[in-house]
């Protein structure tokens, strides 16, 4: 047996490979919430990505280097879509950001849109025809130990790679990313030095967003690969608890996704293994980890100390007295 | 020559309106290139809506501006910072997690599309200000570290840094103290000497006459005058309108008044306790407070004066030490326990701390006896009871108001105080716990609550007054303790205290004794 068979090696490839979905969609909820916008939409913004990359690679006819990155922009479109009709309502209706976050989850998610696009475009009776396969990067993946983890991964795990990278650099080192901080900690401020506080929120909230999409994507096009009726099984409520668990930061986001693809990914590998532990209890694992995070972290104070955006949930309007 | 030129920056019957006020009607204001002008005017005068307009917060409803002769139109702070239009507010528009630098840079500059910015430079570039205009500051410290006094030489900084000509300082002296103010004072001179022109914005009538080479009153929204006057008295009947009337007990009334002071009703001993953010907010406190007497704790804010009053009122939890009220202690941060055993307190977020905005007048009056007898009959209230009891109470202590079923949010901000304290006078207090009583009050009302103060002290209460203002904590108080940085830092009887020394004491001066 190859050390490559080792039960470590295994998890840990596995847990990158199931945790890539929630790179992308914890991403972009810290962009949006970097702005000062909560957006409880992220499970239902998954499913939208998920059914239009479905949509594309089945219907689409062409070769897989066409096919895939078109089903990736169909998927961000139609994320980026449900995510501006959040912005719309909470940044120019000033609408109650929770309830609008949980109106698009409920609109667009499981029994919602997404299940009648599904429905009338007939999807999920046959896996999509092109999907996202491992690669073997540069011959590498035989490497003991590593080769498997960080260099047989699917190309959407490389791209999640190469976003958090740009996103840290953008902003931690970048001046839009120092206005994005500033409207996130203090929207009064950054009106009152000349920066757009509705143009930062619109454009971070869809975009971000469409990373949502992205995420979906990965289910229907890489982990199942088909469509399956919320599919996303509550995966966009642990990347809501995972931007909290990194600290609003990119790099440990990342780190906590990981974390979180080892414990879906341990029933599964587990089972393989011929070691038994109830399947039940092991893919309640994330969703329990999801409740304690969100317990240490829900009074103000510690959410203070653990650097979330000041202004986070709050509205902006200019000329109150 | 300076007549010749155009004014840096002008106004011309300028009108906003909100829904229901009219915040400034027909104002016409201009600055010159090197004054200072001061625009004089109580709370609620316009003050603060005319600079966000001169500012491009506002846009004016009718009335049209000028810079340097141009006519303009912002229609955004973007606008008035091209025009060279800079504004220091009362509140700091500082974000607490960023660096000096990064707070200066915010909103300033274009990089190349995926540029990383220079920081560096940036830094150096606020050094040199910071140096040329005496406004020493650390480009590198996180705002959050910083005193009240730093983040306000960061504001500063940060509008020199935009190469602003007009400087609209917003009551810039409402944070200080009164050593830091007259810093302050020089710094303003030095900028209108170096050719920019100096807006600045008070209701302190000393410090305009000292400082401003012109000032504009403004009163109910309109401009009452433009005049070099700097008589204090003069430009206080401008402001008000009328000759001014104000409260002081006469040395002769405190000395006399202090020789009734009866037993001591409040002892804090050792008082510790940390603040909101973690840090130590009081580090051995020991106060006594006795009966007939007033005790004013002078400061500037952010000292540990809200935490220790907090503390009295059972808001906030103490660390170590003990508090009691004739003799029993306190239980440590339960809210009920001083209100039995007689501690009243007025806080200084009156409507947010003090009462439920939304609930009557008479409501808000009954919050703490409505748990005994007559209001009370267990388990249910009497509202009857409790509207006769609003009525009362509002004729006994003047408040103004349609009727006692009035929601106390649509209540002027005097009215507002003496609602609250009509609630804490009544009952029999043994202590009253009192925070910036004045503060946001017209003159008239500083007036009536100054008198409540004094009657309650007279009638054998224990009142301990905690201000910002010095000139209310001297007028009104038998003994005054200093507060800074969690400790008092010196008691004095009234007699005794000099304005000067508590003035430096206050900025944390120790060694003056000379």
């Amino acid at each position: 047996m190859s050390i490559n068979d080792n039960l470590f090696v295994i998890i840990m490839a596995s847990a990158i490979f199931y945790g890539t979905p929630l790179v992308f969609a914890s991403l972009g909820e810290l962009l949006a919430e970097r702005s000062g916008v909560l957006n409880l939409g992220v499970e239902g913004m998954m499913l939208l990505g998920a059914v239009a990359a479905a949509w594309v690679s089945t219907n689409v006819d062409g070769p897989a280097i066409v096919v895939l990155p078109l089903a990736i922009v169909a998927a961000m479109i139609a994320a980026g879509l449900g995510a501006s009709i959040h912005a719309f309502l909470t940044i120019t209706l000033r609408v109650n950001q929770i309830i609008s976050g949980l109106a698009l989850t409920i609109f667009a998610g499981a029994a919602g849109l997404s299940s009648y696009l599904a429905g009338i475009w007939q999807l999920g009776q046959t896996p999509v025809k092109q999907q996202f396969g491992k690669i073997d990067v540069l011959g590498l993946s035989g490497v003991p130990v590593v080769g498997p983890i960080l260099f047989h991964q699917t190309l959407l795990t490389y791209l999640s790679w190469v976003l958090v990278i740009a996103a840290s650099f953008y902003l931690f080192r970048t001046r839009a990313g120092l206005h994005l901080r500033a409207v996130g900690e203090s929207p009064q401020t950054a009106d009152s030095v000349g920066i757009s506080v509705s143009r930062y929120r619109y454009f971070h909230v869809i975009f971000g967003g469409s990373f949502a999409g992205i995420a979906g994507a990965c289910f229907s096009l890489m982990i199942v690969p088909t469509w399956v009726d919320g599919m996303t099984a509550g995966q966009g409520w642990i990347a809501l608890a995972l931007v909290i668990f990194g600290f609003w930061r990119p790099d440990l986001t990342l780190l906590g996704a990981y974390l979180f693809g080892a414990l879906s990914s341990l029933g599964l590998t587990l089972q393989a293994r011929g070691i038994h532990i109830s399947t039940a209890l092991l893919s309640a694992l994330p969703y329990v980890m999801t409740i304690v995070v969100l317990v240490i972290v829900s009074n103000t104070a510690s959410r203070k100390q653990l650097g979330a955006p000041a202004a986070l949930g709050k509205p902006y309007e200019r000329e109150e007295r | 020559m300076k007549a010749a030129t155009a004014p840096a920056v002008a106004a011309f019957h300028v009108t906003k309106k909100f829904p229901g006020v009219i915040a400034n009607e027909d104002v016409t204001f201009d600055v010159r290139v090197g004054e200072v002008h001061a625009l004089l005017g109580e709370n609620g005068a316009g003050k603060t809506t005319l600079s966000n307009i001169l500012t491009g917060l506002y846009r004016p409803d009718e009335g049209w501006m000028e810079v340097a002769g141009i006519a303009v139109d912002f229609q955004s702070p973007r606008d008035a910072i091209h025009a060279g239009i800079g504004m220091v507010h009362q509140h700091f528009r500082l974000i607490p997690t960023f660096s000096v630098a990064e707070n200066i840079a915010l909103g300033t500059g274009h990089d190349p599309v995926g540029g990383r910015f220079d920081l560096k430079m940036i830094e150096e570039r606020v050094v040199e200000i910071s140096e040329s205009f005496d406004l020493p500051v650390d480009p590198r410290a996180k705002i959050w570290q910083l005193s009240v006094g730093e983040q306000q030489r960061v504001e500063i900084i940060k509008v020199l840094y935009r190469d602003a000509r007009v400087l609209i300082f917003d009551e810039p002296t409402a944070v200080l103290s009164p050593l830091e103010s007259e810093r302050l004072g020089a710094t303003l001179q030095t900028m209108a000497r170096s050719g920019r022109s100096i807006v600045f914005i008070s209701h302190k009538l000393g410090e305009v006459a000292s400082i401003a080479d012109r000032v504009t009153v403004l009163r109910h929204g309109r401009s009452v005058q433009t005049t070099s006057e700097n008589d204090v008295s003069a430009l206080a009947s401008l402001m008000v309108g009328r000759d001014v009337e104000s409260v002081t007990r006469s040395s002769r009334a405190i000395a006399e008044s202090s020789s009734r002071v009866g037993a001591v009703v409040l002892e804090i001993e050792n008082l510790h306790a940390v603040g909101d953010r973690g840090l130590k907010a009081l580090e051995g406190v020991s106060l006594d407070v006795r009966s007939g007497e007033i005790v004013g704790v002078a400061g500037v804010a952010g000292n540990g004066q809200r935490e220790l009053v907090e503390i009295l009122a059972g808001l906030r939890r103490a660390g170590s030490g003990s508090i009691r009220v004739e003799g029993e202690s306190l239980e440590n941060g339960s809210t009920r326990h001083p209100i039995r055993l007689g501690v009243s307190y007025v806080p200084q977020d009156r409507m947010g701390t003090g009462l439920a905005p939304d609930l009557t007048i008479a409501e808000n009056m009954a919050l703490k006896n409505f748990r005994r007898p007559p209001v009370a009959r267990p388990p249910f209230i009497r509202q009857s009871v409790i509207d006769a009891q609003g009525r009362d109470l509002m004729e006994q202590f003047d408040v103004r108001a349609p009727s006692e079923t009035t929601p106390t949010r649509r209540l002027s901000g005097g009215n507002v105080q003496k609602v609250l304290l009509a609630r804490e006078m009544s009952g029999d207090p043994r202590v009253l716990v009192i925070a910036s009583p004045s503060q946001g009050l017209d003159v008239g009302a500083v007036a009536t609550v100054h008198r409540l103060l004094i009657d309650a002290a007279e009638s054998g209460v224990g009142v301990l007054l905690v201000s910002e203002d010095l000139d209310e904590v001297l007028a009104l108080s038998n003994r005054i303790a200093v507060m800074y940085e969690g400790r008092i830092l010196d008691t004095f009887d009234r007699a005794d205290a000099d304005a000067q020394r508590i003035g430096l004491l206050m900025g944390g001066q120790l060694d003056v004794s000379a």
